[in-house]
């Protein structure tokens, strides 16, 4: 303990011990205790790179309590003996919340009763923009939370002349300062042997609130037992937003902010104001800036390009396109490989064994995680772009260009992100757009992210695609049946922009929207990072959806094999008794049989009850099935089908395409024209067929109203389209 | 160009929404008090020179450098507007 204080003496000799030689000889926190150490810095400092080093793949996502903002926490293991359970916080420019994301910080910050209180906090801050990094800084330092100061992306601050007296800095600030790259690892070592040492609260304090606002701070510090004027402060400015503050607590603060007639905005204001002069006067000691060249910055001479007002808006359809012919072409071939792997299975399985259980397994279980796993290469790759595209900072880019255009239709260039996410899927999207500021245009852009195309339709739009567009190639390089699936998103785009505009002309608010945001320089991206997120975004598509798709996948079997009482032995008997009139050969005897008995199952039952409101649209009872189960999850539609169709034909049929080109409709001939297959496609690019949208929207919004209307509008929306277009094109 | 000799004569303060591309100014004050906050954080600090780096295809948003080091700043024209600059 001696020694731990000693590092927090900011004057003489101490000063000088701020060394990492003299870290080292600090006592090591006790071994036993997991220590929590929370990850905070400005969105851009590198703090997700600096996690993923810390931790690796040993991620956890899950909830802050009370709300959805994804909570990432990993354990490290600083040192041989001593883990750590990092908390990755959101990116945020200060303790001022402005958005839900933000407040997570504060909720987690302010209450120092709570089990989740981290030890100290890892502090990330871009040594090239150093001024506005440690805004943050000197407000985290004030909270009196013992903290280190990971000042990342060196190489770039040397790129710009920025040259940083460590030593000095480190006196300045009062907390242990590590220089660090952590893209490539640099600093990390050191980093993680300070954070295994016991850290005193840092001793220099960058802000005093005026002495007219002491009495009413005092008060506050008094009634909640709070250590510092600051945290009481915080109190003061933010009563309204605090979630574990109890009613009471609110109307005690809100009664002392009214009698000392306390004016959060200003104080807010000058309180910036102030820290940045306070910074100001560090940097001017501590950091040099030689600007060695006047040349322009690369960034800016690659968005001359970029943000061209026609190549720019031509780069970014190029780049959308490449994501789907590669989501399209490229995938095919792990995804054939997966095919056959599990068809092989499934063939090994039934020539082996024998028995009432080897139907369940290959027609229930083995068809259904076939269904999961052969979508593993399509959403990689999906994500991989998405990644991509949002660490090299294109996607900021992307922002700025819609930003005008998404205006129009009453979203926000911040709603391009969570549209562009919708594509992969819209739980993460929807929980994306947090980070806009604006309540009207949040609550529009939820409501229509849904109408993106997402990676649960691929399979769906796959099959169907597949099955009546010729594959062929357009324009010598593009693929026809990948120009069908770029129609289908881009159906669904429109569909979202133009439920936009009528939203916006339906609500009203007085809110204004902000664009205020910083634009980062380009960088390649990191590998690492976008490698974290495909194993991530993959791991929750086969955990959760896929525990949903393989169990409705057995429920469907069980649904498909029996029926009620003896009406299944009845089928059979009424088809064998035809069958001897009129001389069926015994193959077609079988497939009849089969058929007979699927219609009289329980799956026949639903399907057939809801086969009048959908044989307008082109559909007939199998399909009903199939669009009751999708609403746990549209992929199940493949799966689904499967075993509809698997049940009863040729042994050498495997593949869910062959299936449905076999099917026939009563006159003989293919049941899928492509009027029906495009009616079904338009009714799966609307439909709301998806429990965990419709589950996640009613978090984000709190309450059923939004959910609701969202199931009710693009239900509607894709009877009337699907209608529509099978009575046209029929 | 018109415009702006015309704002020079009624004496309107000139703001971030009248720099020509390229063109730097020194941050005065801030008009809008709740958007202020938000600027302030992000280094719109008055005294601050700013410069306008780009116009966005539309003509919005624009991105401003904002002080001497290399961080760029985008936001739309109305916000820019409230971003009063010293004569």
């Amino acid at each position: 303990m001696a020694r731990a204080t000693l590092i927090s003496d900011p004057t003489g000799a101490a000063a000088s011990a701020l060394t990492l030689e003299a870290l080292r000889d600090v006592p090591p926190r006790s071994h036993r205790e997991l220590t929590r150490i929370a990850l905070i810095g400005n969105p851009n400092s590198g703090k997700s790179s600096l996690f993923n080093q810390l931790t690796g793949l040993n991620q956890k996502v899950g909830n802050f309590p009370g709300v959805t903002v994804d909570r990432k926490t990993g354990i490290s293991q600083l040192t041989a003996q001593h883990r750590a359970e990092i908390i990755d916080l959101p990116g945020t420019y200060s303790l001022y919340p402005k958005s839900l994301d933000e407040k997570v910080i504060t909720d987690l910050l302010y209450d120092q009763a709570s089990d989740q209180y981290p030890d100290f906090v890892v502090v990330t801050v871009d040594a090239s923009n150093i001024r506005r990094n440690l805004l943050l800084f000197t407000q985290l330092a004030d909270l009196g939370l013992p903290a280190v100061l990971a000042l990342n992306m060196m190489d770039v601050a040397a790129q710009h002349g920025v040259q940083i007296d460590i030593m000095a800095l480190q006196q300045e600030l009062g907390v242990p300062i590590i220089p660090m790259n952590a893209r490539n690892g640099v600093g990390i070592a050191a980093l993680k042997i300070v954070m295994s040492r016991q850290l005193g609260p840092p001793t220099r304090s960058f802000y005093e609130p005026g002495d007219d606002l002491l009495p009413m701070i005092r008060q506050i510090r008094y009634y909640f037992n709070l250590h510092n004027d600051y945290l009481a402060l915080h109190y003061a400015h933010q009563f309204r937003q605090i979630s574990f503050l109890t009613p009471d607590d609110k109307a005690y603060i809100g009664e002392l902010v009214e009698k000392y007639g306390f004016q959060a905005t200003p104080r807010q204001a000058q309180e910036t104001i102030d820290r940045y002069a306070r910074i100001n006067d560090i940097l001017l000691n501590t950091v040099t800036v030689t600007r060695t060249e006047k040349n322009e910055p690369y960034s800016n001479k690659i968005d001359k390009v970029l943000t061209h007002k026609v190549w720019g808006y031509l780069i970014f359809f190029g780049v959308l396109f490449m994501m789907f012919q590669a989501v399209f072409a490229w995938a095919s071939y792990p995804m054939e490989l997966i095919d056959q792997g599990v068809t092989w299975i499934n063939q090994l399985v039934q020539t082996n064994f024998d028995g009432p259980l080897v139907n369940l397994l290959t027609e229930g279980v083995l068809a259904g995680l076939g269904g999961v796993l052969i979508f593993i290469p399509q959403i990689a790759l999906l994500f991989a772009f998405i990644a991509v595209l949002e660490e090299t900072g294109y996607m900021a880019r992307v922002t700025f260009m819609m930003d005008r255009i998404m205006r129009k239709f009453g979203l926000n260039g911040k709603s391009v992100v969570p549209l562009i996410s919708g594509v992969a899927c819209a739980v993460p999207a929807i929980m994306s757009a947090r980070t806009i500021e604006n309540w009207k245009d949040r609550i529009i852009t939820i409501f229509v992210t849904p109408l993106m195309s997402c990676s649960a339709r691929i399979p769906v739009y796959t099959v169907l695609i597949a099955l009546v567009v010729p594959d062929e190639p357009v324009l010598g390089i593009f693929n026809l049946q990948g120009v069908a699936l770029m129609g289908l998103y881009l159906l669904g785009f429109f569909a979202a922009i133009f439920s936009a505009l009528a939203l916006k002309l339906l609500l009203r608010t007085e809110n204004k929207s902000y664009f205020i945001m910083e634009f980062p320089v380009y960088r390649w991206p990191r590998w690492k990072n976008v490698g974290i997120t495909i194993v991530e975004k993959v791991k929750a598509f086969v955990f959760q959806a896929g525990k949903v798709i393989v169990a409705i996948s057995v429920i469907l079997w069980v649904l498909a094999s029996y029926g009620p009482g003896n009406a299944l032995e009845q089928a059979e008997a009424r088809v064998r008794a035809t069958a001897a009139e009129q001389r069926y050969t015994p193959e077609y005897t079988d497939i009849r049989i089969a058929s007979e008995k699927l219609e009289s199952s329980y799956a026949g039952l639903f399907g057939r009850t809801l086969e009048p409101a959908i044989r307008p649209l082109g559909f007939d009872w199998k399909i009903g099935i199939a669009l009751i189960t999708s609403f746990a999850a549209r992929e199940v539609f493949v799966g689904t089908i499967s075993t509809i169709y698997s049940v009863g034909q040729d042994a050498d049929m495997r593949t869910v395409q062959q299936k449905l080109a076999a099917e026939k409709d009563d006159n003989g001939q293919p049941f899928f024209t492509p009027a029906r297959a495009f009616s079904l496609l338009v009714f799966y690019v609307f439909a709301m067929q998806c429990m965990s949208t419709l589950a996640v929207v009613y978090r984000e919004t709190k309450g059923w109203k939004w959910p609701l209307l969202q199931l009710l509008y693009m239900t509607g929306l894709a009877y009337v389209s699907s209608l529509i277009v099978y009575q046209l094109f029929k | 160009m018109s415009s702006r000799s015309a704002q020079v004569k009624t004496n309107a303060p000139r703001s971030v929404k009248d720099l020509r591309l390229g063109e730097s100014g020194t941050i005065c004050c801030l008009e809008d008090p709740e958007m202020a906050l938000k600027l302030l954080e992000m280094g719109c600090i008055p005294g601050t020179q700013v410069r306008l780096n780009s116009r966005a295809p539309l003509g919005c948003p624009i991105t401003l450098v904002v002080g001497d080091e290399d961080y760029t700043l985008s936001l739309r024209v109305s916000e820019a507007a409230t971003i009063l600059l010293k004569d």
